[in-house]
């Protein structure tokens, strides 16, 4: 990853987290008003527990993108401030 | 992106309702020093530090800003509990509750609406870093100001000398981000770019 290899990979693994990252934001404010719609809460399940497996796998791989899976990447240096912000375009801050 | 924690950095329960006291530290949400402009200040800034531990500083410290006016909100809610009319009236609260009754409402203890020119975004590093040297000292200045006048109520002074203790740390870290990004210049003359816009890539970044 330093290195700069992976980049696309990275950006893929990016895309499934966004995505079901996306769907945890939109069932949550879903079931704040539908709290007991059974539908909802197994999708909820589903979603909310493969978004908690793609961050630490994503931390593992590439760096942490959350505090609580900061421990799940090399903890040789601290990598929670390293990760190149999301706003970032062309690497080296940029 | 952000996630919610259904939980206070450090937990107030205020008891005893005072308006006048509620009237004073509502400066800390939203008035020239507060929790807001804080908050506003160093996530605005974050775009243009030419380094990510800069970044990350403002980044992280702006995230806890938005913890503290949490806090604040907390204690001015809970100063407002119960009062009655007559309470109201004599503490100075009145103006207040005419506009928002005891709603939450950012404004300096002075009455003067929250705005953005409660802090700057320069878009030059240095400066930036400067500014929230100094926005962490009037903040722990305020905090002072407040023990003062709540040093005998332990309820509301516990909290605001948490979030006093935090201003001081706060002025650690930029500091830190400061010389970090100074260690990046040229110490014959800081200022001979703005490395935020003149070489936003003079200063090392990893490159991922």
């Amino acid at each position: 990853m330093k290195n700069g290899e992976n980049i696309n990979s990275r950006k893929q693994f990016l895309k499934k987290l966004n995505e079901v990252s996306f769907a945890v934001d939109d069932l949550l404010l879903y079931l704040d008003t539908h709290p007991t719609d059974p539908k909802a809460l197994e999708l909820f399940t589903q979603v909310s527990s493969r978004r908690n497996h793609l961050l630490k796998e994503y931390s593992s791989l590439y760096g942490p993108l959350t505090i609580d899976s900061a421990t799940d990447s090399d903890l040789s240096t601290w990598q929670w401030a390293q990760q190149p912000f999301p706003w970032e375009q062309e690497g080296g801050c940029r | 992106m952000w996630n919610y924690e259904k939980r206070l950095q450090y937990p107030v329960n205020i008891t005893t309702p005072n308006a006048k006291v509620a009237q004073f530290i509502m400066s800390q949400y939203g008035g020239p020093d507060g929790e807001i402009g804080a908050s506003m200040r160093y996530l605005s800034q974050r775009f243009t530090m030419p380094n990510r531990t800069a970044v990350a500083v403002l980044n992280d410290i702006g995230t806890e800003e938005l913890a503290h006016l949490e806090m604040v909100s907390t204690i001015v809610h809970q100063l407002t509990r119960n009062l009655s009319m007559e309470e109201i009236e004599n503490s100075g609260l009145g103006p207040y509750y005419i506009d928002h009754t005891v709603g939450i409402w950012p404004q300096a203890a002075g009455g003067i609406p929250f705005n953005a020119c409660e802090f700057q975004s320069k878009g030059d590093p240095v400066t930036d870093l400067f500014e929230d040297l100094a926005a962490e000292q009037k903040a722990r200045s305020t905090y002072d100001n407040i023990l003062r006048v709540v040093g005998n109520m332990p309820e509301v002074a516990d909290p605001i000398r948490f979030l006093r203790a935090r201003e001081i740390v706060h002025f650690q870290r930029f500091g830190e981000a400061l010389r970090s990004v100074q260690e990046q210049l040229d110490s014959r003359n800081f200022y001979a770019f703005n490395p935020g816009f003149d070489m936003p890539c003079k200063a090392e970044c990893d490159q991922s």
